[in-house]
């Protein structure tokens, strides 16, 4: 479309946002009302730009767009090499629209250290945008990594009582699953002599060693994503993270690692992923079921949110390995929908949460007589999340149950009991906050949303609403990419097996 | 025999430059006393700029002279300017702590400098013999600094058990070489590579437990495991700038001996000296991670995070190649800017006209001073390896060596360790940002030392936008030792 490095632009237009912030000197009141705003305008001036992405996206383009190479590494061979294709440009999207709502769920909840608070949003977006559009797998590396520096401190001041035991958890159990994958980038650098990621696609690497590289980034993205048995990172996390921490946590970080499986495990390494799709159908529906159960036994929104969050995810890389194109879109879907409804439930906590300093769920009742407007976008999400017709949750889990049933039938029957669960524990909870009588002296003052609340919650509810009952329009920008991603797995997986029968 | 004549000194003209510069200065703090003190250290400071620019200007591809004795290659320029460097910044930071703490005299910087000359000779050193003088004349000077303090009785006793176990290193080094020459005939390097490996019965086992012996007196001088016991006391009790010194330039130094001593004498013997080098990085990692976790002393837990990095160095010379060597490079020279910096920030600490060394005395330093704060969590984020910082780039290029040799045992576990290492990395930024405040630090700082600190923090933070001249010049100087 244009000359312009967009990507780029919208990668690090929020560090200059930080350097303003930086330059902001004065007291504290004045200094902390600046940042929020230059952090509220960087951010929502990045997403209009980022809106380029999506409007001049071509979608019968399968390959990489906005495609930005400089010399970063020329004498090691590795470069600066950005682009989007259908699978990453929704996350792009994803990243920059939910950093202005982050700012604006922050605005009077957060009000020591401001300005350190906004850096690190900031910051965080930058490496956000960066991991997905990134197209040389050390500056991805680079990017996936460095958010967990500002997601170390912002849940570890500005997170609950346990907040120290949290960050330290969260930090450690991800930088380990992702040092073995630098080894296997490292491997995968030797072996090829190149970092670039369309160069890796093509690569081919060797079967027997596919298994162990396989593996490498499985620990990584196994962890971010997280899978069962090693998601109890997130429940911790979430708990003690700010609500705009969990909406980032919830919202972005969690699909690094699905989307790290569509862009390195299934397409660098199809032998090994065919050799390995029972281990994850198996720890998927494990999660499935299992983190359902325990999400039922919550006493504690955000943990009851942060366990239906694994349970959803687990349906994500359902879809994924399922590998038919139903699948995967349905995955995509169910990443992009999740990142917008987990949010948006992680906020409809922080809502109440700001006012009562409570997140127990027997704390509350009856808000429906105090808090109409609350209780209904409370509803739509509740709803979304369940998988009702009509929102962005029922596409996607529909379409990976329907690949997951051209599968494996019984992966798919036992998916589907994960979703009568998930309305299960998502309608008790409705109902165990939001109606009954109001009987609790103190919220009977409880004030409804307000203008700010319902800015942040009006966009959310749209994108929803659209992905549910317009699904097309994310459809058509991500079919050429995945069908492209689906058929050369395929391929590449009955070659072998000809090859094997010729011998 | 060996011919003088005048051109035979030019490769050697910074060393000579120092030296002459070095009993001048003496001689001027002799007549004028503690006043000069002042005008000496910057004038060592001004010697250390003036011997590195000489360096870059008589080298070449490895000019031997006194008779093959010394060496001026490009490995030796890059090491040389890399440990004058750190020789310099911890002076400068070392200035104005002494005056505070009444303990500045002329001679510090003139032990500084004459430290520094031992180091450039060792770099450069072609022979056993000549390896040992420098090392000597090195040690030396740093005995002395460390009980520079001499009416504290921590620092005389970090500076006699650091003389005590010296010596015994040295002595095992001394042994290794004769055992060596007993059995190859000769110390120089380059004959005694062409007598190694041209022997058609093998090395001689008397060669073998030779270079055991060496490798065990350099592993000491590098404080790898299992020669590192001193390290954790040494570094607790010298005087805060000599510690950061001990971590910058004599590491540097030795590292350069440990390196041109392996792969040039005895590079033929690789495959004997792999396992123990393997085996010797294997153990510090470990044991930088693990026996760092409960320290409560800052500088007690910066001297472990020293043994685990020398650790990951030596994984760069495990894999006894350029791109290993290179690594390593970059390695080291990433660690002593992260190295002098963490010592700046710790020369920091200070608290009603006195000195504190305890991690839970940085306690809510974000809000104290957030600047100092900032400055401390890149390094400790960047000795984790968290990208996109600095120490990302050594770790990346050590273990990426030690991928293309094969050693993924290796390269596994030291990940790993490097996990377990950011556990307490970590605790020092949880310190800083997580808890409340404890009482401010003194201030100011000093101009200098905010430069210093500054200066290595940013080039911490932005070495990932260029880091191109590193990488190449690291690769320059590796490619130099093997004689490319």
């Amino acid at each position: 479309m244009t000359d312009w490095p967009i990507l780029s632009i919208v990668t690090f237009l929020p560090l200059a946002g930080v350097v303003m912030i930086l330059a902001v000197r004065g007291e504290e009141a004045l200094v902390a009302r600046n940042a929020r705003w230059v952090a509220l305008w960087t951010s929502l001036v990045t997403f209009a730009v980022s809106l380029v992405l999506w409007f001049g996206f071509d979608p019968g383009n399968p390959g990489f767009q906005f495609e930005e190479r400089a010399e970063w590494l020329p004498e090691i061979g590795i470069s600066y090499h950005m682009g989007v294709d259908g699978i990453s440009m929704p996350f792009v999207l994803l990243s920059t629209l939910l950093i202005p709502i982050c700012v604006l769920a922050s605005w009077d909840a957060v009000q020591h250290r401001v300005r350190e608070y906004m850096i690190a949003f900031l910051v965080m977006e930058t490496m956000m945008i960066g991991a997905f559009s990134a197209l040389d797998i050390v500056p991805f590396y680079m990017f996936f990594e460095c958010t967990l520096i500002p997601m170390f401190l912002i849940i570890g001041i500005w997170g609950g009582p346990r907040r120290v035991y949290s960050a330290f958890k969260f930090f450690l159990y991800t930088l380990t699953g992702s040092v073995l994958m630098l080894l296997a980038i490292l491997y995968m650098y030797f072996e090829a002599g190149t970092t670039d990621i369309p160069a890796l696609m093509q690569f081919g690497f060797d079967p027997s060693w596919q298994i162990w590289l396989w593996l490498a980034f499985f620990a990584s993205f196994a962890v971010k994503v997280p899978m069962w048995p090693v998601h109890t990172w997130l429940p911790d996390a979430h708990v003690e993270a700010p609500t705009a921490g969990s909406v980032l946590l919830a919202g972005v970080l969690l699909k690094f690692g699905g989307y790290g499986f569509l862009r390195f495990s299934v397409p660098m390494f199809p032998h090994a992923t065919e050799f390995f799709t029972p281990l994850v159908f198996t720890l998927s529906v494990i999660a499935v079921i299992y983190t359902s159960l325990v999400a039922l036994a919550q006493e504690d929104m955000k943990k009851l949110i942060a366990y239906s969050s694994v349970a959803h995810m687990a349906f994500v890389t359902i879809g994924i390995f399922s590998l038919d194109v139903q699948g995967v879109q349905g995955a995509m879907i169910q990443m992009l929908s999740h990142g917008v409804v987990s949010a948006a439930l992680f906020l409809i906590v922080g809502v109440v949460y700001d006012r009562m300093h409570s997140r127990e769920i027997a704390r509350y009742g009856g808000l429906v007589h105090r808090m109409p407007l609350y209780a209904a976008t409370f509803m739509l999400f509740m709803l979304a999340s369940v998988g009702l017709p009509g929102t962005s949750g029922f596409v996607g889990e529909f379409l990976v149950l329907v690949g997951a049933f051209k599968v494996n039938t019984l992966v798919a029957a036992l998916a589907a009991t994960g979703m009568v669960l998930g309305a299960a524990y998502m309608l008790w909870l409705y109902r165990r906050v939001v109606f009954g009588p109001l009987v609790r002296e103190d919220l009977k003052h409880i004030m409804d949303l307000s203008a700010r609340e319902i800015a942040i919650f009006a966009p959310l509810a749209a994108i929803v609403l659209w992905m549910g009952i317009y699904p097309t329009s994310f459809f058509r920008v991500m079919d050429g990419s995945v069908a492209q991603l689906v058929s050369n797995y395929h391929q590449t997986v009955q070659n072998a097996a000809l090859a094997a029968l010729s011998r | 025999m060996y011919a003088f004549n005048i051109a035979s000194l030019i490769p050697v003209l910074p060393e000579i430059f120092m030296a002459i510069s070095g009993m001048v200065l003496l001689m001027v703090g002799v007549f004028r006393g503690d006043r000069s003190t002042r005008a000496v250290s910057w004038a060592v400071v001004a010697v250390f700029i003036v011997t590195a620019f000489l360096i870059s200007r008589v080298s070449g591809p490895g000019i031997l002279t006194f008779d093959g004795m010394f060496i001026a290659d490009g490995f030796a320029v890059f090491m040389k300017q890399l440990a004058l460097a750190g020789s310099a910044l911890t002076l400068i930071m070392s200035i104005g702590f002494n005056e505070r703490e009444g303990i500045a005299r002329f001679e510090f910087p003139i032990l500084f400098l004459y430290a520094t000359l031992g180091m450039m000779m060792m770099i450069s050193a072609n022979d056993l013999l000549a390896l040992y003088v420098g090392l000597e004349l090195q040690s030396l000077c740093l005995y002395v600094v460390a009980a520079y303090r001499r009416d504290n009785l921590r620092s005389s006793e970090a500076g006699l058990k650091y003389f005590v176990l010296g010596a015994l290193s040295s002595g095992m080094l001394l042994y290794g070489m004769c055992m060596v020459y007993g059995f190859a005939g000769t110390t120089r390097f380059d004959t005694l590579f062409e007598v190694l490996s041209s022997s058609e019965v093998g090395v001689p086992v008397g060669v073998l437990v030779g270079v055991v012996f060496i490798a065990a007196g350099l592993a000491f001088k590098v404080s790898a495991v299992p020669f590192h016991m001193w390290t954790p006391d040494v570094y607790e009790g010298a005087p805060t700038p000599v510690t950061a010194f001990f971590a910058a330039a004599p590491k540097v130094a030795a590292t350069a001996l440990l390196v041109r001593v392996m792969i040039g004498p005895f590079g033929a013997m690789f495959d004997q000296w792999q396992q123990i080098i393997v085996f010797v990085s294997l153990a510090s990692m470990a044991l930088g991670a693990f026996a760092a976790i409960n320290q409560s002393n800052i500088k007690r837990l910066m001297a472990y995070s020293s043994i685990g990095h020398i650790g990951y160095a030596l994984v760069g010379l495990a894999a006894g190649d350029e791109a290993g060597v290179g690594g390593l490079l970059v390695y080291m020279t990433i660690y002593v800017a992260m190295g002098i910096g963490t010592f700046g920030c710790i020369l920091c600490m200070r608290r009603k006209g006195r000195m504190v060394e305890n991690i839970s005395d940085l306690a809510g330093l974000a809000r104290t001073n957030p600047a100092l704060a900032l400055a401390f969590a890149i390094f400790m984020f960047s000795m984790a390896g968290i990208p996109p910082l600095a120490g990302f780039f050594g770790k990346f290029f050590v273990f990426k060596a030690a991928i293309q040799a094969g050693l993924y045992t290796l390269a596994i576990i030291g990940v790993l360790t490097s996990v377990v290492a950011a556990f307490y990395y970590l605790r020092i930024v949880k310190v800083m940002y997580f808890d409340e405040p404890a009482e401010a630090f003194e201030r100011p700082v000093g101009a200098m030392m905010t430069v210093v600190i500054g200066a290595t923090a940013l080039f911490v933070l932005l070495l990932v936008v260029n880091p191109g001249p590193l990488l190449s010049g690291a690769a320059v100087a590796a490619v130099s030792l093997f004689g490319g």
